[in-house]
C-alpha cells in the first residue's frame, strides 16, 4: 500500500499532463493541477479500471485533492 | 453602403504540406498526396489508400493536453487557423474579438473518436465510454476549440452539408460580414475521415476508386478511366475580413470574395441530379450576387471528384452557364492530387482558388490521360498554367444534394 501514492501520481501525470513535482498530498485537482470535471472523471475511470472498483458519484464529488483520493483508495482497497 | 469582404489570410493542413507555400508548390508541380494508408493496417479493406497526412506534428505548436481532448479533425482546424491568423498578420491585442467569428464546417466531425469509443462500449459496457466522446466527436467542436484558443467571441457555429460543408461555411461567413454581424471571420472546413469504418461505407456504396495497385493514379477527374473518388483528409481555413478593417491595418489582400450561391438538387441522397440543374443554380446564384458576367470568370476550381456522375453533370452545368465562354475557362480539380476532403474539400479548394487569383498560377489536373466523352474543356492537363486571372469560381456539391458555389475576384483598389 506504500506504493499507492506513487501509483496514483503516475496516473495523474499521464491523464492530467502535469509535472510530477506538482503532485503533492495537498494538491487540489482543479485549483493546483488545472483539471476540469472531465479530466477528473477520466482519471477516476482509470482508477476504477486499475483497482477493479467502482467509485460512486457521491464519493467522487468529495475527492478534490490528491491526498483525499489516495486516502479513499487506501480505505476502500483495505476493506475489500 | 455595401460592405466588401476580402481574403487576408490562408492556412492548410494537407497531404501535400502543412504550410501554404509547400502546399501550393506541390500542387503546381502536379504531385500526388495519395498513398497506401499507414496509420493502421488497411489489409482487410477493399480500399487501402487515401490522401493521408503522415506524422502530423500537432504538439509542435499546441499543448499535449489539447491533443488528448480533440479529435484529429479539430487538431487540423486548430493548426490551419493558427497558420491563417499568422499569415494575415493579425495582432490579437488590436482586433475587436467580440466582432471576430469562427465558422468551420465538417461533414463527419470526430468519426475516429466515435469509432474508438463505440468499440469500448461494445466490449466493456457503458462505464468504459469516455466522457470526452461527445465533446470530441460533435462536428461543431472545431469552431468551438478555435474560438477558445484565440478568445474570439463573434458568431460561432459549424455547417454540415457533407462535401459542401467547407464552401457553405465560407459563404455564410461572407454573408455575416457583409450584413454587418462581424468584421472578421476565421472560416473553412475540416475533415479526418480515414478510418476503417468510414472507408468501408464509402467503398460499399461504390463511391471510391479501388485502384490499390496505383494509388497516386486513382483520382483522375474527367478521365475516361475514372472509377470513383479517393478519400482525403485535412483542413483549409481562410481569414475573411471587412475591407475597411483590412485596409486600416495594411493587410495583405489575396482577393475579394464577392459571390456565394447555394441550392439543392432535391433528387437523391448520394447521386447528383443528372440534369445538372442543382449545380447550375448554385453557380448562377453566385454569379448574380457577384454582379459579374460569365466572361469575367477565367478559372473554375471544379468539384471534380473523379466519379462518373459528378464530373459529367458538373461539365454540363458549366457549359449551360458559360456557353461558348466555357472553352476559354481554365478548369481544374484539386482532388486529382489530394483526394476528396469531404467537409474540408470546399475550403481547401477555396484556398487554392484564392492563391491562383493572387499569383496568376493554376495547378494542373493530374491523371487526365484520356478525357472522357464530352469532357472537352481546358482542364489544365499535365502542366500548371500561368495566366492573368480576374474572376474565379469554386464549386462544391455534397451528398444530400447540397450545392455551394463561391466566387472571388482580383482585389482592385479601396
Amino acid at each position: 500500500m506504500a506504493n499507492l501514492f506513487e501509483e496514483v501520481k503516475n496516473m495523474i501525470v499521464e491523464k492530467l499532463h502535469v509535472t510530477p513535482e506538482k503532485i503533492t498530498e495537498d494538491a487540489h485537482f482543479i485549483n493546483d493541477l488545472g483539471a476540469d470535471s472531465l479530466d477528473i472523471t477520466t482519471l477516476l475511470m482509470e482508477v476504477n479500471e486499475k483497482y477493479g472498483i467502482d467509485i460512486p458519484d457521491e464519493d467522487a464529488q468529495k475527492l478534490d485533492t490528491v491526498g483525499k483520493l489516495v486516502g479513499y483508495l487506501k480505505e476502500k482497497l483495505g476493506k475489500e | 453602403m455595401t460592405r466588401r469582404v476580402v481574403v487576408t489570410g490562408l492556412g492548410v493542413v494537407s497531404s501535400l504540406g502543412l504550410s501554404i507555400k509547400e502546399f501550393f508548390e506541390n500542387l503546381l508541380q502536379g504531385k500526388s498526396g495519395v498513398s497506401r494508408i499507414t496509420r493502421f493496417d488497411p489489409a482487410n479493406l477493399e480500399v487501402q489508400f487515401a490522401g493521408e497526412i503522415k506524422n502530423f506534428p500537432f504538439t509542435d505548436r499546441f499543448d499535449i493536453k489539447l491533443q488528448r481532448r480533440t479529435d484529429r479533425f479539430t487538431q487540423y482546424a486548430l493548426w490551419a487557423s493558427l497558420s491563417a491568423v499568422e499569415d494575415a498578420g493579425i495582432d490579437l491585442n488590436k482586433i475587436d474579438k467580440n466582432r471576430t467569428g469562427v465558422i468551420i464546417g465538417s461533414g463527419m466531425g470526430g468519426i475516429e473518436t466515435w469509432e474508438i469509443e463505440h468499440i469500448k462500449f461494445l466490449q466493456g459496457g457503458p462505464k468504459k465510454v469516455s466522457p470526452l466522446l461527445v465533446p470530441m466527436m460533435i462536428p461543431d467542436m472545431a469552431s468551438g476549440q478555435v474560438s477558445i484558443y484565440f478568445g474570439f467571441k463573434g458568431p460561432n457555429f459549424c455547417i454540415t452539408s457533407a462535401c459542401a460543408s467547407g464552401a457553405h461555411a465560407i459563404g455564410e461567413a461572407f454573408r455575416l460580414i457583409k450584413s454587418g454581424d462581424a468584421d472578421l471571420i476565421v472560416t473553412g472546413g475540416s475533415e479526418a475521415p480515414i478510418t476503417g469504418y468510414c472507408i468501408s461505407s464509402f467503398a460499399n456504396m461504390g463511391a471510391l476508386s479501388k485502384r490499390n495497385d496505383e494509388p497516386e493514379k486513382a483520382s483522375r477527374p474527367f478521365d475516361k478511366d475514372r472509377n470513383g473518388f479517393v478519400l482525403g483528409e485535412g483542413c483549409g481555413v481562410v481569414i475573411l475580413e471587412e475591407l475597411s478593417s483590412a485596409l486600416k491595418r495594411n493587410a495583405k489582400i489575396y482577393c475579394e470574395i464577392c459571390g456565394y450561391g447555394a441550392s439543392a438538387d432535391a433528387f437523391h441522397i448520394t447521386a447528383p441530379d443528372e440534369t445538372g440543374e442543382g449545380a447550375y443554380l448554385a453557380m448562377a446564384n453566385a454569379l448574380k450576387e457577384a454582379n459579374l458576367s460569365p466572361h469575367d470568370i477565367d478559372y473554375v476550381n471544379a468539384h471534380g471528384t473523379s466519379t462518373k456522375l459528378n464530373d459529367k453533370i458538373e461539365v454540363m452545368a458549366i457549359k449551360k452557364l458559360f456557353k461558348e465562354h466555357s472553352y476559354k475557362l481554365l478548369v481544374n480539380s484539386t482532388k486529382s492530387m489530394v483526394g476528396h476532403l469531404l467537409g474540408g474539400a470546399g475550403a481547401i479548394e477555396f484556398v487554392v482558388t484564392c492563391l491562383s487569383v493572387f499569383h496568376n498560377k493554376v495547378h494542373p489536373t493530374i491523371n487526365l490521360d484520356n478525357p472522357d466523352e464530352g469532357m472537352d474543356l481546358d482542364f489544365v492537363r499535365f502542366q500548371m498554367r500561368e495566366k492573368e486571372i480576374f474572376g474565379a469560381m469554386n464549386n462544391s456539391f455534397g451528398f444530400g444534394g447540397h450545392n455551394a458555389c463561391l466566387i472571388v475576384k482580383k482585389f482592385v483598389g479601396g
